[in-house]
């Protein structure tokens, strides 16, 4: 549809694109992306005609940009521009109805039924048909840009050319915009270049990117090769860690702030910030850990800096019981947006930590045990599944930095040591007879400062391993015979 | 049901503008016609021109003075008042519209400086051209007026190669000054009476006679039929060249017609008037806010009000301090820039705010 061959060019003399090619098929979302000064909006004025190059060709529907006549070429290529001008005050409709200027013909330029049909719709498509008497000055920016978009698409182009769409516009705009243009590649075979000033975006709707970097292409191919961190942090010069999108397969690029020294403290997470009270254990830290956990609220990965193991009835039972806990929290002035919360019937008293120090890092592990529902994994099918607070919880919290493979690891060295002790405590599974793994509701969480020694590896064997395996194991114990001495009573 | 309603109320509305646009124009005529040292009836003056129009007609009643004084002076001297102040408006709205900037106006471009150099050439200078003969004036005016305008724009892509309105403005400005000073310079080498060439200056459509209606004419309705087919253009253009571009306006093209058919409009109206200024300033932009900005209705609407505004501002400048005449330059100013302050002290609070 478009294709573009060894361009090079500039303003006046100067040479700013220097050798670009690429090729652009029908219905694709193509993104241009760079830093500024990179050449983006260079490139999109060569393509859409309004900049001359010095070199190379651009070729539209199999023929060069320069045997089209102007209005020819308006009915192929639309372009959105990042901004436009509106020295005076037309209304919506009438700058909609330009739009149609390509398609009339004639001294008169009558306006048919057909121009003022294809703008009704676009009006309709574009959302903004309630307000097509309003003057363009009195809009918002987000409703300005609809309008030229609206005016644009008017234009029945097979190639929308758009300078940074989502410039000035609030988020559900952006997305409302993107996932339109999206839909009509997808849709309508409508083929969209567009320059992206905001990576993720880029990366989220496009089929393919194109990185400038002065003037150069540095690469054009699938946004996930694209963008990756170390290419972005040469081109960008600048600090940032890729991420997956957590619902989408598409790469999501974060800044990483630089630290501001000096005003945060190094602190130990040990046993003087434990609290126990008749219903709850509370860790509160200063700072927010990097967790990882299975618990009721703040679950997954995530940055938090309380956590609370609840003490509820036996009998607790609520078919909403992740906003029953949030309600909880908050009653007790903890903000579950910054908490994890697990619940347990075991009594709190007979909780067991154990604080344990090596070569420049240091664990706290804290657990209550109950195994009232004690089972073996591998007999796992007998039982029914229901869903009853947690009888062993874990907490392992961390001093020093650790990587995501660690925090696996470590979830699986903490397992490994407390099957070891149902096994050592000779714990039944009730239905199949067999020594039990655990219970069925069991909960972990592994927080950590990300501050001080690096541990790329918590394995059974690695130094953090071996501090976690010796923690939970002796934790797990203790609680264990606590519940069964309080069970003997 | 609803957008038919609102359609045709949109049409209505058109309706009504032009109506009152026209209304305005010919009650504008009526008092030029009607009021001075001898007062003329309104009946008198409707059947005076309806027997010119219609000679089957009888005026047996009609007293012969009033047909004299308004078929030779006063007639002349409102049409001709009417065609300068319809010609200065809609090249007026086209530069406005071209140059995206509600406060341009004919006269920043250095056309008038320039039509005025050629006219001064030509009064002062008692020139005249074989051939054409009486159209030297305005012949030489307008081809002054081309002259400036495209030493302005290839000035302007000399700075700039695609010619920003910045720029051209900037140079219409640099031209207009050093044409100015020519102007001055003109003058002082006549010897003339200072005077009458201040006067000149100034403008006026006093003692013209259906001469310079002839002589102006031709050129307005060429100039204005031009305007009228590049609407569309215009409409495109006022939202910036690189959008008008992109939606399919040939500009590079499209600009030189309208500059053209401006500089001829202007040029005409120079050499029948001299310097009349803020009609085509004033004019468009109350025209744009009352009905809108669409250059299709917009240019025909601002002929009408155009030409009745300078007829009124005649009327006021022959009558206010009677019997001497002011220029009616120094009443359109009077008006005309005051009521520039407050549009220029509106859009500021309302950029602002």
């Amino acid at each position: 549809m478009l294709k573009v061959q060894h361009l090079s060019g500039g303003y006046g003399g100067t040479s700013i694109l220097k050798n670009i090619s690429f090729n652009v098929r029908k219905g694709e979302m193509f993104g241009v992306l760079g830093p500024n000064g990179s050449g983006k909006t260079t490139l999109l004025k060569m393509v859409s005609g309004i900049l001359p190059f010095n070199d190379g060709e651009v070729v539209v529907d199999g023929s060069p940009l320069s045997s089209y006549s102007q209005k020819q070429l308006a009915k192929i290529i639309a372009v959105l521009p990042q901004h436009s001008a509106q020295a005076f005050s037309y209304s919506v409709k009438e700058t909609v109805s330009l739009g149609r200027y390509a398609h009339q013909s004639g001294w008169f330029q009558t306006w048919s039924e057909e121009d003022e049909a294809i703008v009704q719709k676009v009006m309709e498509q574009t959302g903004i048909t309630d307000f097509h008497s309003k003057d363009i000055q009195q809009l918002s920016g987000g409703e300005r840009q609809r309008v030229f978009l609206a005016q644009a698409l008017a234009q029945e182009p097979d190639i929308l050319l758009l300078d940074e769409p989502t410039n000035h516009l609030d988020l559900s705009f952006q997305k409302e915009l993107l996932d339109l243009l999206k839909k009509w590649t997808m849709e309508k075979g409508l083929t969209v270049v567009s320059i992206f000033h905001d990576l993720n975006l880029a990366g989220l709707y496009c089929d393919r990117l194109l990185l400038l970097e002065e003037g150069v292409i540095n690469v054009q191919h699938t946004p996930s090769e694209v963008l990756r961190e170390d290419r972005i942090q040469t081109v960008y010069r600048t600090k940032i860690q890729k991420q997956p999108h957590p619902k989408v397969p598409a790469p999501q690029m974060l800044l990483l702030p630089d630290k501001i020294s000096g005003k945060e403290q190094e602190v130990t997470i040990d046993s003087s910030m434990l609290h126990l009270s008749e219903d709850h254990i509370v860790i509160e830290t200063p700072q927010p850990l990097r967790t990882m956990s299975s618990g009721v609220i703040g679950s997954g990965t995530g940055w938090h800096h309380t956590f609370v193991n609840r003490h509820v009835g036996l009998n607790y039972n609520c078919s909403n019981h992740r906003t029953e806990m949030a309600d909880y929290l908050k009653e007790n002035g903890f903000e579950p947006a910054d908490t994890v919360g697990m619940m347990t019937a075991v009594m709190l008293k007979d909780v067991s930590s154990l604080f344990i120090e090596s070569n420049g890092f240091s664990a706290f592990v804290v657990v209550t045990a109950g195994v009232g529902n004690a089972v073996d994994a591998s007999h796992s099918e007998l039982h029914d599944y229901r869903l009853q607070p947690g009888t062993i919880n874990t907490w392992i919290f961390i001093n020093g930095d650790m990587t995501e493979e660690a925090f696996i690891q470590g979830i699986m060295t903490a397992t490994e040591s407390k099957v070891k002790v149902l096994h050592d405590q000779q714990v039944i599974d009730s239905i199949s007879g067999t020594f039990a793994t655990g219970t069925s509701t069991d909960s972990i969480l592994i927080a950590s400062t990300q501050k001080g020694k690096k541990l790329e590896f918590a394995g059974t064997i690695t130094p953090l391993g071996k501090l976690i395996s010796k923690a939970v194991y002796e934790c797990t114990t203790e609680a264990i015979v606590k519940y069964y001495k309080r069970k003997q009573q | 049901m609803q957008k038919r309603f609102t359609l045709k109320f949109l049409a209505t509305n058109k309706i009504a503008a032009y109506l009152s646009a026209v209304l305005f124009l010919l009650v504008s005529m009526l008092f030029g016609i009607s009021i001075g040292t001898v007062s003329i009836p309104a009946m008198s003056i409707i059947q005076i021109v309806g027997h010119e129009i219609f000679p089957f007609l009888s005026i047996d009643h009609v007293n012969p003075m009033y047909t004299n004084i308004v078929m030779n002076i006063r007639l002349p001297r409102v049409l001709l008042a009417s065609l300068v102040g319809a010609a200065l408006a809609i090249a007026g709205a086209a530069f406005q519209g071209l140059l995206r900037n509600p406060l341009a106006d004919p006269y920043t471009l250095g056309v008038s400086s320039g039509a005025s150099v050629g006219a001064v050439l030509t009064l002062f200078f008692q020139f005249s051209l074989p051939v054409i003969g009486p159209f030297t004036l305005p012949v030489l005016s307008i081809i002054f007026s081309f002259i400036t305008i495209f030493l302005v724009i290839s000035f302007a892509r000399k700075i700039e190669r695609s010619m920003k309105v910045e720029t051209i403005i900037l140079t219409g400005i640099i031209f207009s000054s050093f044409l100015g000073a020519l102007i001055s310079l003109m003058i002082a080498l006549t010897g003339d009476e200072l005077r009458q060439i201040i006067g000149w200056l100034l403008g006026s459509v006093s003692m013209r006679g259906w001469e310079y209606i002839k002589i102006i004419l031709p050129f307005f309705l060429l100039g204005s039929v031009i305007l009228l087919l590049n609407a569309n253009e215009l409409n495109a253009m006022s939202f910036g060249e690189d959008r008008a571009h992109h939606l399919g306006v040939n500009v590079q093209r499209r600009k030189m017609i309208v500059l053209a058919a401006g500089s001829i409009l202007t040029g005409a109206a120079v050499a029948v008037s001299g310097t009349i200024g803020f009609v085509g300033l004033v004019i468009p932009h109350l025209t744009r806010l009352l009905w809108g900005p669409d250059h299709k209705h917009l240019l025909p609407l601002s002929i009408l009000t155009g030409g009745g505004f300078l007829i009124l501002a005649d009327l006021v400048a022959r009558t206010i301090i009677s019997p001497t005449e002011l220029p009616i330059g120094v009443i359109t100013a009077i008006i005309g820039a005051p009521v520039f302050g407050i549009i220029l002290l509106k859009r500021r609070s309302e950029s602002s705010g």
